[in-house]
């Protein structure tokens, strides 16, 4: 059926050249702002500022961490974040095979705080947990930063992993405890090496999403500075080269994951094709 | 022998009955209270600050002071205006440069189609403060794009992109891109291919085809995206406090000021509730209207 529509070329291709344009100038607009980071983090700046170019120099490239402060920042914001997603993976789990497996009471009205958590504006629920810490005279820091990372990524978590979960077969699960694994040998042996994947996915996306988050972090953070917070405060008297330069590191490590990612999928892909192949020939 | 077997045998499936009942509360429990402490249990505090009066040093009281919210909308309806004015725009921008792309990548790339996306995807893995600051470089008076035609003297010398609207809306647009792009994705993936087929086999251009199959099905994505895209975009601060000028201060950079420099808590909190509760009104509307599968595919 795919295949059908795939080989079949429509009739006739008017303007055909409009619409890839289009799309590649999207692409284009989208990586504009990436490219020039990588560029100005070669930028033989001398003053503060970096916004205009001075020469090039490969000496930010050579000291990334040579700001003291900087480095501080960076190390908050990777231990938060690690802590965070730790934490939401676990609970983000648990919510995910609650409401694959059963049909619980108040379940729509989780997955209902679920939804409103994600479409929630963060200048609202920074400032509303800043109400709440400030009213019960909670001080700000690292542990207000991780208590507020959790319960903006646990959603995330949750719909990433009972996404995966929604092709699990659940007589898999059935076939163990007839075997006679208790409740917990079937978690581990059996129903957690098959969503494996849809919770790592979900870690990863959630630890993007704490070690990026500006909003809701500036509101809870106290006088604790994490890498987003560092350069935005930086912005006033202006940001040094090094910032680019990890951008660049930050964008060449996600690119890194995300072709290593596509490619081992590939690679699964086809040798499950070629293993069913030869199954069938035999 | 038999009947000790068969008690072995039947106390464990006691238990196993009484686990099986108790099992989603358990699994329930640390999530939920997590969300009810830190999510819902706020959104109250926010409220009730919302309502009271008196100043940082000696207290707040709760005294049912409406007056916040009268006295905010009215000191701050210029803010509120720009919020709307540009987190409608930029929610615009992003559709009119989400769809047609989410629409080539679904129907025409063909094999790279996944290849596409991630590489749409790609640049959101920079921090998104470092992006903004990016576009800021960009933007900027004597920057990479209005440097050399200012030299060239194709464009007045005084002619400026950043600390205008402009220059704030397409950084709204750009920031909250995968917000729209997504779920528009996630809608015109789901398509039937066999309707675009049959509507081509009954001689519909290739136009038509789009408005009046593909376009149509794709409403609930597109919602979605407008939806994840208008709220952000509407509340947002950081591109207007990079990219924008004094003459574009929006109401969530008016509310963090009020909380993080002025402490007037009261205030604040009334200004971003007012948000709060145009966010329930929307979400409301949309589950309505298409039900929360969409918007829990978003990501």
């Amino acid at each position: 059926m795919s295949a059908a529509v795939t080989a079949r070329r429509p009739r006739f291709r008017v303007g055909s050249l409009v619409l890839p344009s289009y799309a590649h100038l999207v692409i284009l607009w989208l990586f504009a702002p990436i490219i020039v980071m990588a560029i100005f983090g070669f930028n033989d700046t001398h003053g503060k500022y970096n916004f205009t170019w001075a020469g090039f120099t490969l000496k930010w490239f050579l000291h990334p961490f040579g700001i003291p402060t900087l480095v501080s920042a960076l190390t908050n914001s990777v231990v938060t974040a690690l802590s965070a997603t730790t934490i939401s993976t676990v609970l983000g789990t648990m919510l995910a095979l609650a409401s694959h497996r059963y049909d619980y009471r108040g379940r729509t009205l989780i997955d209902a705080v679920l939804v409103m958590n994600i479409a929630a504006s963060e200048v609202v629920v920074g400032s509303a947990l800043l109400t709440l810490f400030v009213t019960y005279g909670v001080g700000l820091g690292f542990v207000t930063i991780v208590l507020a990372q959790v319960m903006f990524s646990i959603p995330f978590v949750a719909i990433t992993v009972r996404a995966r979960l929604a092709g699990f077969d659940p007589a898999l699960e059935e076939a163990a405890q007839d075997l006679g694994a208790s409740p917990l040998q079937t978690f581990f042996l059996v129903t957690f090496p098959v969503i494996f994947p849809g919770v790592l996915a979900a870690f990863l996306l959630a630890l993007a999403i704490c070690l990026d988050d500006y909003v809701i972090t500036s509101f809870v953070a106290g006088n604790t500075q994490t890498f987003p917070l560092w350069v935005f405060g930086a912005t006033r008297e202006g940001v040094p080269p090094q910032v680019n330069v990890i951008g660049t590191f930050i964008f060449g490590f996600g690119v890194l994951l995300a072709v290593g990612g596509a490619t081992y999928r590939t690679w699964r892909e086809r040798k499950l094709a070629r293993e069913s192949a030869i199954a069938t020939r035999a | 022998m038999a009947v000790a077997g068969r008690i072995a045998v039947r106390r464990p499936a006691l238990a196993m009955r009484l686990g099986r009942a108790l099992a989603p509360y358990l699994l329930v429990l640390p999530g939920s209270t997590w969300l009810i402490l830190f999510f819902l249990f706020p959104l109250l505090t926010l409220a009730i600050t919302s309502l009271m009066s008196g100043d940082f040093v000696s207290g707040f009281q709760l005294t049912w002071n409406f007056g916040n919210y009268t006295y905010g909308l009215a000191l701050y309806a210029t803010q509120y205006t720009h919020s709307v004015e540009y987190g409608v725009s930029a929610t615009l921008i992003a559709f009119l440069f989400a769809y047609p792309t989410a629409y080539w990548i679904t129907f025409h790339a063909g094999p790279r189609k996944s290849a596409y996306l991630l590489v749409l995807l790609l640049p959101f893995f920079v921090s998104f403060v470092l992006r903004t600051l990016s576009w800021e470089t960009l933007m900027g008076d004597d920057g990479p794009l209005l440097g050399p035609l200012k030299s060239a003297h194709l464009i007045p010398s005084d002619f400026r992109v950043l600390a205008t609207p402009i220059a704030v809306t397409f950084g709204l647009a750009y920031t909250f891109f995968p917000y729209m792009l997504l779920p528009i994705y996630a809608s015109l993936e789901k398509i039937d291919k066999r309707l675009v087929e049959a509507a081509e086999d009954l001689y519909a251009s290739r136009f038509e085809v789009v408005r009046r199959v593909i376009f149509p099905l794709s409403i609930p994505g597109v919602f979605a995206g407008v939806l994840l895209t208008g709220i952000p975009t509407t509340a947002d601060f950081v591109n207007q406090t990079l990219l924008g000028g004094a003459g574009t201060t929006m109401i969530g950079r008016v509310i963090e000021q009020q909380f993080e420099v002025s402490a007037n808590y009261p205030l604040a909190s009334a200004l971003a509730f007012v948000f709060m509760l145009g966010l329930l009104a929307m979400l409301l509307a949309y589950q309505r209207l298409f039900g929360t599968e969409e918007l829990m595919r978003a990501r």
